[in-house]
């Protein structure tokens, strides 16, 4: 059992692209991740989601769905399109490999997930679609108190 | 969108006010390419002060005026870069052959 879990479904529209990273990072927020590790996610989230709107769908209309998970303090974020699919993908995950360099791509895309993340797992049939599925461990940065730390919190009784 | 333009003795300085993906860098390339071309500019300077955010779509974006610089015998140059966008740009290498400083050139 997960300690957490959405689903979110939207158009493969360009503008919905902020809405994706901004939609994720406020679901991982519970987990009060760093700055840099909500950027991390942030960054991730909007690579694969650009990838189903110009790769999996080149641009016309479709369905991207996105899983998140919470499990403790490990975050996995499934990122899924039922577009075109991915006919290399060794050669997809390679920096600065782009089919698209028209349109000034710079090829980063999965070299940034992979990064960023902790694991990025590819899954694609051509035809079919594409589905990218992320983990990353937040790191716990709280202060764990016990009662006796409160001793002098609030005056005395 | 917004972007802010100032020109003084040929330098360009452009303002980018928001986050930069996919679907804003289009209309970026678009107006920015427009203004070199008219301008002319010896040295475009991007100020980063204002974007929190950018994906690799941002580094196409820059590499495509790097080059486009270039090609009018001008050059480029990143001011004001935020710490996530430092970290993309270092990862692409693209900080080798562009000048990034954090501060600003003309006022």
């Amino acid at each position: 059992m997960y300690d957490n879990e959405m689903k979110l479904e939207f158009l493969s529209k360009s503008n919905n692209e902020a809405f994706a990273r901004i939609t994720v990072a406020a679901f991982v927020a519970q987990l009060d991740p760093t700055i840099e590790e909500l950027a991390d996610i942030k960054t991730a989230v909007s690579e694969a989601v650009t990838n189903c709107i110009i790769h999996g769908y080149e641009n016309t209309e479709g369905i991207v769905k996105i899983k998140g998970k919470i499990i403790k303090n490990n975050v996995e974020i499934e990122i899924s399109d039922t577009g075109k699919g991915i006919e290399n993908i060794e050669l997809a995950r390679k920096p600065l490999y782009t089919t698209k360099g028209n349109l000034e791509r710079s090829g980063m895309g999965f070299t940034i997930m992979e990064s960023f993340m902790d694991e990025v797992e590819i899954e694609s049939v051509l035809g079919l679609g594409t589905k990218i599925i992320m983990k990353k461990k937040i790191k716990k940065h709280k202060v764990d108190l016990s009662e006796e730390d409160f001793a002098s919190v609030g005056g005395e009784y | 969108m917004n972007i802010n333009y100032i020109k003084k003795d040929k330098l360009l300085m452009v303002e980018i006010t928001e986050e930069i993906d996919h679907h804003i860098v289009e209309k970026i390339r678009r107006r920015v390419d427009d203004e070199i071309t008219r301008y002319m500019p010896r040295k475009t300077i991007f100020d980063f002060s204002r974007v929190s955010f950018m994906d690799s779509a941002g580094i196409g974006m820059i590499i495509g005026r790097y080059k486009m610089m270039k090609l009018i015998g001008g050059s480029l140059e990143i001011v004001n870069i935020s710490k996530n966008v430092k970290k993309i740009l270092e990862m692409s290498g693209i900080n080798k052959i562009i000048p990034m400083e954090n501060k600003r050139e003309v006022s």
